[in-house]
């Protein structure tokens, strides 16, 4: 009987305040849309360093000069083994100027002019390192960028740092937008209790009256704001499975073949997490404004 | 003016007792009492009289536990409310019942539909209400308009409606703040004729009244309150 009346009390209450709990729901849910975007791209962003960690090297270019079995190459070879056998590097490997433009043409067959513009010449020798820490990556570069006949020392993090980089600024952007959203979703949802609390200020009084629990007074306007949020987050929901679709997996297909894919089951993830944001701090926002509202 | 010893009768029967309640409304100009000592036995009906502004109706918002006394102790059945959490408010509020001047009735809901909101709201099932409100329909005088509105009935009817939400839970005592302001001097008779039986049940009666007829005719205790003192207790008194 009790759940039955809360339930019908809820429904009632939003449908007196349709506008206002329009209005609830679809703040909520642009806010809800850019929480979850901005979750969905720091998974992105983890998963992106899990995969490229492993592969990162650190390339110590050798002058254009020089190729395998040169006295400088030979030096470069012997310094790299040393601080193997000291720890810092792990492993490292040597091109020499054939390999690294035969893997030049590889990585650009489908650009011929470019390969055909390009002197073997100019791709330089390489060894290609990983350290044991790649923290201590700063203090490998400065050794070796001053070694005789090293040309460049080139931390192929450096560039995906600015992919990262990149990410994590469209993921802040996000959140914000979600936090600025958020706060007026929230005010939104203090100012409809207010007003539902003041509509059925009778009706509580009466109930306080003959003795009814603070939580049955105040469930039937903290399971309206809940119910809000929840619809919030089937929108926000929906709004991301749509923009799986046509925008990573559509307009931007191209763009996310080079980075991780983005799997949908990332994406349906999305809804018990918004879902469970959205319930809880429409119910604490709710249960705050009752507080001072229908005092006992 | 006279002033009552500042000595409490300390008796077990007593249900309600105030020793030296004194409440202010600092931002408001709600009237304060000052210094009020009252003793009040099980089963005794009690009229607490004084000009508008005496501070009457605070003494029932303390009983309620709607305020809570600057000074002093209020206690009801057995149980000190001015240190009661608020989370016990709740349940000690079944064991009192309350009816006002202005009837405080659900406009939406019927007849029997208001005197089964207090049972609903205090978790009793449906056949418990089924059972108990025609009962209590019939106690006040209004059987057959059970289906009927709030607007369907006359103020004398729609106050025995509220007097049976609030008697519906059999509580020790009931307050009644102005009862009959709304009334005429007939119906305001049938009325008190009805708090009278229900004071026979064993009902404690605290009422509130600056109706000097009613108070003339049921010659009970009468308490006199005058810019917030207490003037007078009488054990079978007159509106003076």
């Amino acid at each position: 009987m009790r759940a039955k009346y809360v339930l019908s009390e809820v429904a009632v209450g939003l449908w007196r305040n349709i506008s206002m709990t329009i209005a609830m729901i679809i703040t909520m849910s642009v806010s809800l849309t850019m929480l979850g975007a901005g979750v969905l791209l720091y998974f992105q962003v983890q998963s992106m360093e899990n995969e490229y960690k492993g592969d990162i090297q650190i390339l110590v270019y050798l002058d254009k000069k020089l190729d395998k079995g040169d006295d400088q190459t030979e030096q470069v070879r012997q310094s790299l083994q040393k601080d193997k056998a000291s720890g810092l590097v792990d492993t490292f490997e040597f091109k020499t100027k054939a390999q690294a433009y035969r893997e030049f043409k590889e990585l650009f067959k489908n650009a011929p002019d470019l390969v055909q513009n390009t002197d073997p010449d100019r791709l330089p020798a390489n060894f290609g390192v990983k350290l044991t820490d790649m923290s201590l990556a700063s203090k490998f570069e400065s050794k070796y960028s001053h070694i005789k006949g090293v040309e460049r020392v080139f931390n192929q993090r450096d560039s995906l740092d600015k992919v990262f980089g990149l990410l994590g600024g469209v993921q802040k952007l996000a959140l914000i937008v979600a936090l600025v959203q958020g706060i007026a979703a929230l005010l939104l949802v203090a100012n409809t209790i207010q007003v539902a609390a003041y509509s059925k200020r009778r009706e509580v009084s009466i109930m306080k009256l003959v003795g009814a629990s603070n939580w049955f007074v105040q469930a039937p306007f903290v399971l309206e704001a809940v119910f809000a949020g929840m619809l919030g987050s089937i929108v926000a929901f929906l709004a991301l499975v749509a923009a799986k679709a046509f925008l990573v997996d559509g307009t931007f297909k191209n763009l996310f073949a080079i980075l991780t894919p983005m799997p949908w089951s990332r994406v349906i993830l999305m809804l018990p997490i918004l879902a469970g944001v959205a319930s809880l701090i429409s119910a604490i926002t709710g249960w705050v404004t009752l507080r001072f509202q229908v005092k006992v | 003016m006279w002033h009552p010893p500042h000595t409490t009768r300390v008796d077990s029967r007593s249900v309600i007792r105030l020793e030296h309640v004194t409440k202010h409304y600092t931002r408001s100009n709600r009237p304060s009492i000052e210094d009020i000592n009252v003793s009040i036995e099980k089963g005794e009906f009690v009229f607490f009289i004084g000009p508008t502004g005496a501070g009457k109706s605070t003494i029932i918002k303390l009983l309620l536990r709607e305020v809570i006394p600057d000074k002093g102790k209020v206690w009801v059945n057995n149980k000190e409310v001015t240190r009661m959490n608020r989370w016990k408010v709740p349940s000690f509020r079944r064991s009192l019942g309350c009816v006002f001047q202005d009837f405080r009735l659900l406009p939406h809901r019927t007849a029997a539909e208001n005197v089964a909101f207090a049972l609903e709201v205090i978790g009793k099932s449906k056949t418990v209400a089924r059972r108990v409100v025609p009962e209590v329909m019939d106690l006040v005088g209004l059987g057959g308009k059970e289906h009927r509105y709030p607007h369907e009935l006359s103020g004398g009817e729609q106050q025995r409606v509220a007097i049976a939400r609030a008697f519906v839970n059999r509580p020790l005592i009931l307050l009644a703040d102005e009862p009959t302001g709304n009334l005429d001097p007939d119906t305001s008779i049938e009325i008190m004729r009805l708090l009278d039986r229900i004071n026979r049940t064993g009902t404690t009666i605290v009422m509130v009244t600056h109706d000097s007829n009613i108070v003339n005719q049921m010659r009970r205790r009468v308490i006199e309150i005058e810019g917030g003192h207490m003037v007078r207790d009488q054990a079978r008194g007159v509106y003076g």
